[in-house]
């Protein structure tokens, strides 16, 4: 990874963790006076393998996400102002309201959706890499999804078909230990999900996903292949959720095991490596963080200040979603 | 008597059943040690052991063909799928093999399973979590279903169903899992295919399935000055008790049928259909379907409300088709 990029990523880091900090509070104050705002997946300690992978791509490039997808969003270039109108319901939201912090899309940068079924992104990725086999774009197509999802059928057969048709498209396994509170090592029988790709014919890489320069090393091998036309790959990065699994469900896990991941922040181990090599001192770094709570605070006095969706017109609308009107003329 | 929340009515049928035959077990998503994301089967774990309390990985296809599988094989499977939503990735073995073994079998072999699943709207969980499937369900024959609105009519009918030799599709109303109702001590079980009359009234006849019961009472109340609603709770739609709904139509003469799912081909319609064709001389009015929009269910607050019918939109309809 070149070194000078790295502030960088790490700056896309904080915005991640800035920002789910901020949507963590909103989300309990909701809750607190009795607003229910549906679940809340945060990325926080696993912020660096949309960062590293993102540094990689362009701005056409897709990005299929999965439930837990603002980190994701953030590091291909979405707006946090219009995210965070998104989890606020707002009609400036990314999704126009319709589809909260699970459903996040922007078309500018190919952000083609959060998903709230798990697995389901992997076929459709696919999809989107075919269509740029098909025009011969040079386009990559990435997906994110758990290890959870390797346990859906759409994993094992979406990577055989990218397989068999050489399609670019890179699937990123963020192995963050559990679904849920199931642990990984009670749904598959074997150490790495990334073990699964030679079945499949591709080549699979099982890396350090709370280390940005792995993260970076690795996807720039899959990237590389993928616009070069060699096809698909599968890239597991081992990482953990801090948080619990969404704010509203119980936490099964044993502290000391949370406690021993937090030593391992990404954060805290970009930080030191832009240190320990002198790309950055500590003034640029805390200038950086200061920035980006800056642009955390611009966005939340827009999302504030944004309209909720009309409902007399979306009713009005929904009588005609599909061409067939509500009543008899 | 004493009161229960629904879920534990849920929870108390799982344990009966599971003592009564030792061919019941359960698989699903964290249905072990976390009782599944609603705690429906919590404590079943520590007493039945991790042969009968199965978790499984998130394959819903996969554990649900497996319990379609063991069914035929002589098993009695309760498979949860975590919302209702994702039984999507299921449909296969819940359409094409459970529903259909039996006949295609000639009746050799039996799929005596039951798929319960949460789901509904109400919880800001957006398109994908927030639908109510059951009219496809109903569409299909060989499959059962089945709407429970009060913890005692969800522990009845849940003992029947799994004693039942078809494939039950067994639906949990989200919203409803935590309100509480009396539930007896005593055993007992509910038969399939009997409506209950949740209220008593001689001026119009409002079916309402599952979370729309509680809201018709609701609006029952609102205009009881008035007006007498007779709301009756089909609880299960197959099969259906349409004796019941046309029994109670000889009296009021005007029907409204209420749910949550989309009106175009939901179940309302397939109520209207059978009163058409078998009791159109009892009515004095159309007959009416109040329910969900026609639309994906949306995030935002302000229009995941304005998706289903409230107490007051039930209200407003009986007022219309009530002349005055
Ligand atoms: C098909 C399907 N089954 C179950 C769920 C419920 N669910 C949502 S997230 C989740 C865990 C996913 O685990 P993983 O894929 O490892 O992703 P993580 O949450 O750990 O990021 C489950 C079971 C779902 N959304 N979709
Ligand atoms: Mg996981």
């Amino acid at each position: 990874m070149k070194k000078e990029t790295m502030p960088e990523a790490l700056r896309i880091m904080y915005r991640i963790r800035l920002f789910e900090e901020h949507a963590k509070k909103m989300h309990k104050e909701n809750l607190l006076a009795g607003n229910f705002m549906g679940a809340l997946h945060t990325y926080i300690g696993e912020e660096a393998i949309a960062a590293g992978v993102s540094m990689l791509l362009n701005k056409d490039d897709y990005v299929f996400s999965t439930h837990r997808g603002h980190g994701h969003f953030i590091a291909k270039g979405g707006s946090i102002k219009k995210m965070l109108a998104e989890l606020m319901g707002k009609e400036a939201g990314c999704s126009s309201g319709r589809g909260g912090s699970m459903h996040l899309f922007d078309t500018e940068i190919n952000f083609m959706g959060g998903n709230g079924i798990v697995g389901a992104g992997l076929p459709l990725a696919t999809g989107a890499a075919y269509r740029a086999k098909y025009l011969k774009t040079k386009q990559v197509s990435v997906c994110y999804f758990g290890d959870g999802a390797a346990s859906q059928g759409t994993f094992h057969e979406s990577l055989n078909l990218a397989s068999l048709w050489k399609l670019p498209v890179i699937f990123v396994c963020e192995n963050n230990c559990y679904a849920v509170n199931t642990p990984v090592s009670e749904t598959i029988c074997i150490k790495d999900v990334a073990q699964r790709a030679s079945g499949y014919g591709m080549p699979g890489e099982a890396v350090d996903g709370n280390s940005l320069s792995d993260v970076y090393t690795a996807a720039e091998k899959a990237v590389a292949r993928a616009r070069d036309g060699a096809g698909p790959s599968l890239l597991e990065c081992k990482t953990y959720r801090i948080d619990p699994h969404c704010m509203v469900a119980g936490d099964m896990r044993k502290k000391e095991e949370i406690d021993k991941w937090k030593e391992r922040d990404p954060i805290k181990l970009s930080e030191k490596w832009i240190l320990n090599e002198g790309i950055a001192g500590p003034d640029d770094l805390r200038k950086i963080r200061e920035e980006v709570a800056e642009e955390i605070k611009e966005a939340e006095q827009f999302a504030l200040s944004a309209p909720l969706p009309d409902r007399k017109k979306f009713r009005e609308e929904a009588m005609d979603i599909d061409g067939s009107k509500g009543a008899l003329k | 008597m004493r009161e229960i929340k629904y879920v534990e009515a849920v929870n108390e049928a799982l344990m009966e059943e599971m003592e009564n035959d030792t061919g019941v077990f359960i698989i699903g998503e964290e249905v072990s040690c976390a009782g599944g994301a609603f705690r429906a089967t919590e404590g079943l774990f520590e007493k039945f052991g991790p042969e009968r309390v199965r978790d499984a990985p998130i394959s819903e296809s996969g554990f649900t063909g497996l319990a379609v599988g063991a069914a035929m094989a002589g098993l009695r499977p309760v498979a949860e799928i975590m919302y209702l939503d994702f039984i999507t990735t299921a449909m296969d073995q819940v359409i094409n093999q459970a529903a259909k073994v039996s006949f295609m079998s000639g009746n050799r072999i039996k799929a005596p399973l039951v798929i319960r699943a949460p789901y509904g709207i109400g919880t800001r969980e957006a398109a994908q979590h927030s639908q109510s499937l059951e009219a496809w369900f109903a569409h299909t024959p060989g499959l059962k279903v089945v709407m429970p609105s009060t913890p005692y009519d969800a522990k009845g009918l849940l003992k029947t169903s799994i004693r039942d030799d078809s494939p039950v599709i067994f639906l949990e109303n989200r919203i409803l899992y935590f309100k509480k109702g009396p539930v007896p001590r005593e055993e007992y079980l509910i038969p399939l295919g009997q409506a209950d009359i949740k209220r008593k009234g001689k001026d119009i006849t409002v079916v309402a399935l599952s979370n729309m019961v509680p809201k018709a009472l609701e609006a029952a109340g609102m205009l009881s000055e008035e007006i007498e609603m007779e709301v009756i709770d089909p609880r299960t739609l197959v099969p259906l008790d349409i004796e019941t709904i046309a029994g109670s139509l000889k009296k009021t003469g005007r029907l409204l049928v209420l749910h949550e799912a989309p009106e175009r081909c939901g179940f309302g319609a397939e109520i209207v259909r059978q009163v058409s064709e078998q009791a159109f001389d009892y009515l004095d009015a159309p007959p009416k379907v109040l329910g969900g929009l026609n639309v994906p269910i949306p995030f935002s607050p302000v229009l995941e409300d304005a998706c289903v019918p409230s107490a007051e939109d039930v209200a407003d309809a009986v007022k219309k088709i009530i002349p005055r």
